[in-house]
């Protein structure tokens, strides 16, 4: 069977899709970039962070899970929404106990990498300053509240790359907090360090013990390249 | 015409972002034909003698004294730049903020595993009394422009002396801007 080919209109620029993919699908594959946090190539998306946030016939839709269709016209990169992801990254910045300078995720953060993008100099918003709990029980894996921006994407993975539904989100609204599916903590999960769920977290609320800052900084993942460059690459070399 | 004014001050913080400024190395020469210092640890001048066009503050504000510095600050400097992840965001200082402040003294100074036979939480009236928590600069005073950094280079620090001092606008590449 044939795939249906679509044309429609992203940052006023021509672009050709494949009926049933995304707009984040269809901009990544014509090399343009649409900033994303929850939303991971191996997994289902979630829609929960709206980072990626794209204006389809002048109004607002999540680019991750609107479909491509002919003739729409897609705004991407335009001033009204790169202030509107400052903000959000902003807005996880002071909902989050967010350490820089000291934690094992920096240079490798998404969220860092984010702010970066959105040359958020800093947060200008007042902190919350949250309490939240550290999870250490597991012998491998650990979970840092203070770190987690509710992206969910480790509990899709747990559910559907590795098949255990280890994590769920618990609470509403501000009080909302990843959990773990057992009475306590995560030590009585089966979770294991090969899990896919241990290593996908965008930031550093979910690690593997023990494998902190061996990669030299100058050397990390957005030392040198900002986030999206690996997308934005395919345009420019053709 | 008179040179432009810089004063500098560090609150809560390790000084690396100060080492940061004299790790500007010979460029220091260029900024001494462009700039005077008034109050500064560089030449331990403690007051302003007059107000000055740039303020440059490192560190989180911890204390009663730091909030009466940075209003001191704010009032004499035409421009008030925070340098370092203490003075705009969260760091190493704020890590208490999330323990209450009575828990932290109790465990420094009467709980801690190097105290021996008790300790005293110290309470003299010479002593800075401890805000609730550490704050960025701009959550007491206004703040013109962030340099984040852990430190900032000193590449960051010294675009944007130049231009501030050129009267450019603060333009920074990617790798000069890091909140680690």
């Amino acid at each position: 069977m044939s795939q249906e080919t679509v044309t429609f209109t992203l940052d006023g620029v021509k672009v050709k899709a494949t009926k049933g993919q995304t707009i984040m699908e269809a901009a990544d594959a014509a090399g343009i970039y649409i900033p994303r946090l929850c939303w991971h190539k191996d997994l289902p998306s979630g829609g929960n962070c709206r980072i990626c946030t794209v204006m389809v016939n002048g109004r607002p839709a999540g680019s991750c899970l609107f479909p491509v269709e002919d003739g729409i016209v897609v705004e991407n990169n335009t001033k009204q929404l790169k202030d509107h992801r400052c903000q959000v990254v902003e807005m996880h910045f002071i909902e989050g106990n967010h350490y820089c300078p000291s934690c094992e995720a920096s240079g490798e953060c998404e969220l860092q990498a984010l702010g970066y993008y959105t040359q958020m100099l800093t947060p200008t918003s007042p902190y919350l300053r949250p309490k939240y709990e550290v999870d250490a029980s597991h012998p491998d894996v650990y979970i840092d509240r203070d770190r987690c921006i509710l992206c969910g994407r480790c509990i899709r993975a747990s559910e559907f790359l590795d098949g255990k539904c280890v994590f769920s989100f618990e609470g509403r609204g501000i009080h909302k907090r990843i959990s773990v599916n057992a009475e306590h903590n995560l030590g009585e999960t089966n979770m294991e360090a090969s899990d896919r769920a241990a290593t996908i977290c965008p930031t550093g609320a979910l690690m593997i013990k023990r494998t902190g800052y061996r990669i030299p900084v100058g050397k990390r993942r957005f030392d040198i390249h900002p986030i999206g460059w690996d997308i934005e690459k395919k345009k420019k070399s053709g | 015409m008179a040179k432009p004014l810089i004063a500098t001050q560090h609150l809560t913080s390790c000084f690396g972002c100060h080492m940061s400024i004299l790790d500007i190395d010979d460029r220091i020469l260029k900024l001494a034909k462009m700039v005077d210092f008034d109050r500064s640890p560089i030449n331990d001048i403690k007051e302003f003698t007059w107000p000055v066009d740039i303020g440059i503050i490192e560190g989180g504000v911890s204390n009663d004294e730091h909030v009466e510095i940075l209003k001191d600050f704010r009032k004499n400097c035409k421009v008030l730049i925070g340098i370092g992840s203490c003075a705009v965001a969260n760091s190493v200082p704020s890590m208490r903020n999330t323990v209450p402040l009575k828990e932290c003294l109790e465990e420094a100074y009467l709980n801690g595993p190097t105290i021996v036979d008790g300790g005293i939480i110290p309470n003299d009236e010479d002593i800075p009394i401890l805000l609730d928590k550490v704050y960025p600069l701009h959550e007491v005073v206004k703040i013109d422009y962030f340099l984040p950094g852990c430190p900032p280079s000193a590449d960051t620090i010294w675009n944007a002396l130049v231009a501030l001092l050129t009267g450019k606008e603060l333009e920074f590449p990617y790798e000069l801007i890091k909140y680690d």
